[in-house]
C-alpha cells in the first residue's frame, strides 16, 4: 500500500516534498502528488511516513489501497 | 457624555489581575493606578534610542518594521517564498495561510526565489524609500530553507543596499544561524508565546521534529528550548533579535510577562506583543472554539508592563506574508506576478539614494517641530493622562479625511510629551463618497478609549457622532506635524481643565480589529 495525497485537501504548501526519502512526491498543478511506485511507506527509513507526519492538513496522506503493501526487500 | 451606546467590549476582563502581576514583575505600580510604588526611577521609561545603544539604533532607524518614528518613513516588503511549515498552532489554518502572520482567507500568490528577487527590483525602483526585505512565511521560512537562502542570495547580489530580514517559529532555527550571519542578515523575528511547555501545549497541538511528529508538552518542550537556543545564540553571533509574542486571553497573557524576561535576558532588542487574530470564519481551532482576542486596554496594559523590561513595539500590523509599501498601506496588487513579468526593471540605486536623503530631511524636521513644541510644556504639572487617534497617511502628518481612514493611530499624550501606543485598523467610513451608516459604530468602538481624533478633515454628520460618544474631532492641525500638533493640543488641554473649562473624565476601552491588515480594495 502507497500513500495517496487527497488533492482536495492538499493547500500546495510543499512541506512533504523534501521529506520523502524515496523522492516520491512531486507538484502537479498547485497541489502534491505522491508516485505509488516510488513509495515505501517510508519503511526502513523512518518510523512514521514522513508525508503524514510533516503534513499540516490531517487526512491528507493516506493510504492508497489499491497498491500492495510494500515489503521492505 | 453618555457614549455607552457603542461601546462593545464585553465584560470580560482578567486586567486587573494582569496588573497586578504586572506591578509585582516590575517592582512598582502601573499607570493605571495601582500603588505601592517603590518609586523606582527606572520603572515605565520609554521606548525610544534613549534605551537603545548606539550600534543598534544605527541598524533599527531605518527599518520600518523596528522603528517606530522610521515606519512613517521607510517602506518594507515581504516576499512569499515559504509555504512549508513545520509547526502547528491553535490560531492557524493553513488551508488559508496563516492567519496571524499572514492574511487570512486569500491564499497568498507564491513565488519561486527568482520571481521573488525581480519583484523585489520591482517594488525597490517603484517604491525608494523600500529599505528592507523580509520573508515570513506564509509557512516558516526555516522549513524552506533553501527557497529563503536562495532568495537572500540572489538580492544580495542585485541590490546590496536592501535589508534582509526573517521571521520564524524557531524550532530549527539553531541549524540555520552560521547561514544567516552569512548572508549577513541582521534582523531575525522569531515568534515566541511561551516559554513554559504546560503553556504551550494549549498553542501548539504539534510539531515535526527529527523526522517525527511530536505532540502536547513534548512538542512544546523541544520547541521552547530550540527558540530559546536559536535565540541565545543569534544575539551572541551580533544578529539583532526581535521577539513577536500572540497575546491569547487565558491562555498567555500573564505569562508573557515571563516571556518578556526570558528573552530579554537572552539579549532580544524588542518585543512585539500582537493581540491574537481569531475569527470563526478562518477556520483555526481558536477560531472555532470561540477563543477571543484581547481588548485594546488589555493590549497596552500589558505592553505597557513589559516596556519598563525592554523596548517594545506597539506599530506591528500583523501584516500579511506578500505586502509590500509602508505600513498601513499596501501596495501589493500593483506588484503581481503577472505585472512583475511584463515588467523591465532597471535597479538605480542613486536615485534610491537621492530620495532617502530627502527622506531624511522631513525627518529631521519633523523632530524639530516637536522639540519646539514640547518646550511649551515645560513644567507642566499634571497626572492627566489621555489617547488620541490620528488620521494619517504617513510622513508624520495629520493628513488623511476621517472618511478616508482605514486605520487610526493612537499617541498617549501627558507632560513628558506625545507617545505613540497603537494603531486601529477601521472598515473604511467613507467608501465611494458618501459615510456609510453602518460603520460609523464601528469606528467609534476603535477608538472609544481616545478623547479626541485627529484629522485632515471631517464631514458634519460623522462630526456630530463623534462629539456624541464623547470623541472630540480635531481638524484645526490639518497637514501639520502629528507629534507636534498632540502636544499643542495637550496643553490647550491643561489649560482649559485649570481654568474649569472642562472637566476631565477617564474614557472606556475600545475593540481591536478582527484580521490581518489588508488594503481596502
Ligand atoms: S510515505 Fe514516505 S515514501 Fe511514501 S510518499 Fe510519504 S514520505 Fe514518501
Ligand atoms: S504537506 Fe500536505 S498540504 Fe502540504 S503539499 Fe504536502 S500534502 Fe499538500
Ligand atoms: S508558524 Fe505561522 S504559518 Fe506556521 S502554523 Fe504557526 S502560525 Fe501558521
Amino acid at each position: 500500500m502507497a500513500y495517496k495525497i487527497v488533492s482536495s485537501q492538499c493547500t500546495g504548501c510543499s512541506a512533504c516534498e523534501p521529506e520523502c526519502p524515496n523522492v516520491a512526491i512531486r507538484e502537479k498543478n498547485g497541489t502534491f502528488v505522491i508516485d505509488p511506485a516510488k513509495c515505501t511507506e517510508c519503511l526502513g527509513h523512518f518510523d512514521e511516513p514522513q508525508c503524514v507526519a510533516v503534513c499540516p492538513v490531517d487526512d491528507t496522506c493516506v493510504i492508497d489501497k489499491a497498491y500492495p503493501r510494500y515489503q521492505a526487500a | 457624555m453618555e457614549p455607552t451606546a457603542y461601546v462593545g467590549v464585553q465584560e470580560i476582563k482578567p486586567l486587573q489581575q494582569l496588573l497586578e502581576k504586572v506591578a509585582e514583575h516590575k517592582g512598582c505600580g502601573t499607570s493605571s493606578g495601582t500603588s505601592g510604588g517603590s518609586g523606582k526611577s527606572s520603572c515605565g521609561s520609554s521606548a525610544g534610542p534613549a534605551d537603545m545603544s548606539p550600534e543598534v539604533w544605527e541598524k533599527v532607524k531605518n527599518h520600518p518594521c523596528y522603528s517606530e518614528e522610521a515606519h512613517h518613513h521607510y517602506a518594507r516588503m515581504h516576499v512569499a517564498v515559504a509555504p512549508a511549515c513545520n509547526i502547528q498552532c491553535n490560531y492557524c489554518n493553513r488551508k488559508y495561510d496563516c492567519a496571524n502572520e499572514s492574511r487570512p482567507g486569500v491564499v497568498s500568490e507564491k513565488l519561486t526565489p527568482e520571481q521573488a528577487s525581480k519583484k523585489v527590483l520591482a517594488v525597490a525602483s517603484a517604491i525608494p524609500q523600500m529599505t528592507v526585505l523580509g520573508i515570513a512565511g506564509p509557512g516558516d521560512p526555516l522549513a524552506n530553507p533553501e527557497k529563503t537562502f536562495k532568495t537572500f542570495e540572489l538580492i544580495s547580489k542585485t541590490a546590496p543596499d536592501i535589508k534582509l530580514c526573517l521571521s520564524t517559529n524557531g524550532l530549527t532555527l539553531p541549524d540555520h544561524v552560521e547561514t544567516i550571519k552569512s548572508f549577513n542578515v541582521d534582523h531575525v523575528t522569531i515568534t515566541i508565546n511561551m516559554v513554559d511547555p504546560e503553556v504551550g501545549q494549549h498553542i501548539y497541538p504539534w510539531i515535526y521534529y527529527q523526522n517525527k511528529r511530536w505532540k502536547g508538552i513534548d512538542a512544546a518542550r523541544i520547541l521552547s528550548e530550540r527558540q530559546l537556543l536559536g535565540l541565545e545564540m543569534l544575539t551572541a553571533a551580533g544578529i539583532l533579535c526581535k521577539v513577536n509574542s500572540v497575546m491569547i486571553p487565558g491562555i498567555n497573557d500573564q505569562h508573557l510577562v515571563e516571556v518578556n524576561r526570558a528573552v530579554k535576558s537572552r539579549g532580544a532588542f524588542l518585543h512585539n506583543i500582537m493581540p491574537l487574530i481569531s475569527a470563526p470564519e478562518h477556520g483555526t481551532v481558536f477560531g472555532l472554539n470561540g477563543q477571543r482576542g484581547p481588548s485594546a486596554q488589555e493590549l497596552k496594559a500589558l505592553q505597557d508592563a513589559c516596556e519598563g523590561e525592554m523596548n517594545m513595539m506597539r506599530h506591528c500590523r500583523q501584516c500579511r506574508a506578500d505586502a509590500v509599501g509602508l505600513l498601513g498601506e499596501d501596495r501589493s496588487a500593483e506588484f503581481t506576478t503577472e505585472k512583475i513579468d511584463a515588467m523591465e526593471v532597471e535597479y538605480d540605486a542613486a536615485t534610491r539614494q537621492a530620495y532617502q536623503e530627502l527622506v531624511e530631511e522631513q525627518r529631521q524636521a519633523k523632530v524639530a517641530a516637536k522639540q519646539a513644541e514640547l518646550a511649551g510644556l515645560a513644567g507642566a504639572d499634571s497626572d492627566i493622562k489621555l489617547l488620541i487617534a490620528v488620521a494619517t497617511k504617513g510622513e508624520g502628518k495629520v493628513n488623511e479625511h476621517f472618511g478616508h481612514a482605514s486605520e487610526f493611530q493612537v499617541y498617549e499624550l501627558s507632560t513628558t510629551g506625545a507617545k505613540f501606543v497603537g494603531h486601529r485598523r477601521v472598515d473604511l467610513y467613507c467608501q465611494g463618497g458618501y459615510g456609510e451608516e453602518d460603520t460609523l459604530p464601528t469606528v467609534i468602538r476603535a477608538i472609544n478609549d481616545c478623547h479626541a481624533v485627529f484629522v485632515a478633515k471631517i464631514g458634519g454628520c460623522p462630526r456630530d457622532e463623534l462629539k456624541a460618544a464623547g470623541i472630540e474631532p480635531v481638524d484645526r492641525y490639518a497637514y501639520e506635524f502629528i507629534e507636534q500638533s498632540a502636544i499643542a493640543y495637550f496643553r490647550d488641554y491643561l489649560a482649559k481643565v485649570a481654568s474649569g473649562e472642562i472637566v476631565h473624565q477617564d474614557r472606556g476601552d475600545a475593540d481591536i480589529r478582527q484580521g490581518a491588515y489588508i488594503a481596502a480594495a
